[in-house]
Parts: structure tokens; sequence; C-alpha cells
């Protein structure tokens, strides 16, 4: 594996550690933290801080029979679930594997223009979810956020600006961030995008376009 | 059965419940735990009615999942805290909480024990760091954890400005980082 360059935030890793996110960015950080140990070790931690606030916070007595109930349960509820099944060389590591319903070759894709499609996940909380395939040498266009939007480089690699973001690699965007990816010649790039507001792209034309589309 | 003198041996009573399906060491853990989850769910916004449901069903997840607990990556406070959190996330905020895939070389059958006894440690210094902490301060992580909030909604709630708390948090975890070192 590569090495992986560009991780997430700290204040992000913190946010997903508490559960206060929208799920489309709990599906990117679940995906990016599935290949990268930096960012899992990080999370642990913040994890680990989140055991301590309940260790030391504050109890509320619970219900005179709620031992007995609570066995009760136990007893009537299914044992467990079954383990994920391990794919070997999946595009997709298993949570977005959950999300599409399975690898890179399940993935529905619609046109989006210019070479480039994308397909639309189905996430609640306000915040969209969608796959991206860019073909070698193309560039996406050129958009500005209202919000924060994440994209994860699944396969292949695009340049922004002076970085490079390959398989593993986060981009984060926000409002003041006007950027242009291009895919990098070689195999179509595939990258997962969370964003919490719709973007805002410059040419008129997808200007239109853009609430036909749903991007 | 009563709490260990020692906190870090909550894992012991986990360990007991895995391998045993004991439901002394079962009755200790849910009589230290499943206020603070209950708690915790309330203070995310909860009835009580709902918290109480929720809190019995995090510590049946934790008889169900025990074969998943190793000591050796997480203490017990925060599996707990993990399940709590992926409860709320389920059944208040009606989302599901995607979880990362296992590390390829995959949970080791047996652990080093001193692994785990410095990972129990670790937790300990953490939990005696954040009692540390200015009153303010503590209050801050305890509601970035706590609530169903963003710091949006905790400006609102103390009518402080946003760049306030999100500098004051940074500061929080700062002198968390130090006390740590």
């Amino acid at each position: 594996m590569t090495k992986i360059e560009h991780h997430l935030s700290e204040q992000m890793l913190m946010a997903h550690a508490a559960g206060t996110l929208p799920e489309a960015f709990d599906v990117l950080i679940a995906t990016h933290i599935s290949l990268c140990d930096t960012c899992r070790v990080l999370l642990e931690t913040y994890e680990t801080l989140g055991g301590a606030v309940l260790d030391a916070g504050e109890e509320c007595a619970m219900g005179s029979d709620a031992l007995t109930a609570t066995l009760a349960r136990i007893e009537a509820a299914p044992a467990d679930v079954p383990a994920r099944p391990r794919i070997r060389d999946a595009v997709f590591p298993a949570p977005l594997r959950d999300y599409v319903g399975g690898d890179a070759d399940a993935v529905r894709w619609r046109p989006l223009g210019g070479g480039v499609r994308q397909a639309r996940l189905k996430t609640a909380g306000g915040a969209t979810l969608r796959l991206l395939n860019i073909p070698a040498g193309t560039a996406v266009p050129d958009h500005g956020h209202r919000g924060t939007e994440l994209t994860l480089v699944l396969q292949g690699a695009f340049r922004d600006a002076d970085d490079r973001f390959a398989r593993g690699d986060v981009e984060t965007a926000n409002a003041d961030l006007h950027h242009h990816p291009v895919a990098e010649a070689g195999v179509d790039c595939i990258c997962l995008a969370a964003t919490d507001a719709p973007l805002k792209f410059d040419g008129l034309i997808q200007r239109i376009a853009q609430p036909f589309l749903g991007i | 059965m009563t709490a260990p003198k020692d906190p870090a041996d909550w894992t012991a009573y986990v360990i007991r419940i895995r391998d045993h399906r004991d439901r002394a060491a079962f009755a200790a853990v849910f009589a230290h735990f499943a206020p603070r989850v209950k708690g915790f769910l309330m203070g995310s916004g909860a009835s009580e009615s709902l918290a109480e449901e929720c809190a019995q069903e995090v510590m049946a997840t934790l008889w169900h999942k025990a074969h998943l607990f190793d000591p050796k990556r997480a203490a017990v406070s925060t599996w707990i805290y993990t399940i709590a959190r992926n409860k709320r996330i389920d059944a208040i905020r009606k989302q599901r909480r995607p979880e990362p895939e296992d590390l390829p070389w995959g949970p080791e059958a047996d652990p080093a024990p001193e692994d785990a006894i410095a990972l129990q440690q670790e937790t300990e210094r953490l939990k005696t760091a954040l009692d540390t902490l200015p009153e303010t301060q503590r209050a801050l992580i305890q509601s970035a954890y706590f609530g169903d909030q963003t710091h949006t909604q905790i400006a609102l709630d103390t009518g402080l400005p946003l760049g306030t708390i999100k500098s004051r948090l940074r500061l929080a975890l700062e002198r968390l980082r130090h006390a740590m070192q």
C-alpha cells in the first residue's frame, strides 16, 4: 500500500468519535480509517476520552427491575451478527461496500458531463455522499463550496494545485478553498465525496443543471 | 460481586463475562456503567424512558459482543462508550453508524497482558487529567461528547461566540495532552 499523505483533521476525528456528524461524513471517515492506521489511532484516542467523559459523567438511577429486564433481553435476543466477509483486493473498504451493496463494479453510475460520472449514496442527517468517477487526465468542473467537502481517493489519483491525492488520501475543502482537481493519466480516478452544503459550480450550464443533476 | 478497588480491573470482569457468561460479573458492570450510560443518553436529549430502554440495550449488547472485547485495544469504559454512542446515533439521531474494517492482521488471539495493562493505565491517567482540568474546560469537552451538539449548538447554549468555543476546546485538549506527557 502506498503511504497516505493527506489525513483527516483532528477536529473531524473528534466529532466522529463523539458521534455528532452527519452520516455521509461518518461513512467517508470509516472508509478512510479502514485504510489509515494513523487516523485509526487518533480516533481511538478520542474514543478513550469519550470513555473517560462517560465514566466521570452524571449518573441517572436505573429502574428497580432494570437488571432483571436486561437479563431477559439477553435471553430473548439473537446471540450475534456474523462478521463481514473480508474481500481480498477490494477497491472499496467494507463500510463503503455496505452502502454501495458491493464493490466498485456494483456502482450504478450516472453521467455528470465531460465524461465524469457520479452515484449518489443514500444517507441521513443533512449531508450528501456521492461517488465520482473521473476519467484519467480529466478535470472535475471547477467548483467552490458553501460548506465543508471531504474527498477520499479510492482508485487512481488526482492533482489539485501543488498536491497529489492517491488511494487513501483525503482532501478537506472549506468555503474559502476554490479547488480544481485533475485526474492523473493512467487509470480512472474513483473518489468518495461528502458535502454538508450544495456545491457551487462556476460554469453557467452547470449552475443551471445543478438542481436536476442532484449535485 | 462489588465494584473493583482498582478501576482498571473492569477488564477482568468483562473477560469473565466473555469467557464464562458470569452473571455476577455482569451485575457489577451493570451497577457501575448502566446509570452512567443512562445519564449520558439523557444529557444528549433522550427522555428518561428512552434513555432507560437504550441503557438496557447497551448493556445487553455488551453481553452479546463480549467475545469482540479486546483489552489490548480498548479499556472497558472506552468500549462501553462506543456502544452507547452508536446506540444514541441509531435510536435518537436515526442514522446508521458505519464501522471501519478491522485491521488487516485481525485481532490477536492472545494479547500480551502487559499491553492491556499499559492501555488501562493510560486510560486512568486520561481520566485523572480530565478531572484536573478547570471546570469550564472540562464542561466544554463534556458537551462536545454528551450532547447531540455541534460547536454551533454549544455556542447557543453557553452564549459564547463560536470562535471562543473552538479555541477553548483546543486549549482544553492541549492541556490534556500536556498532562499525559
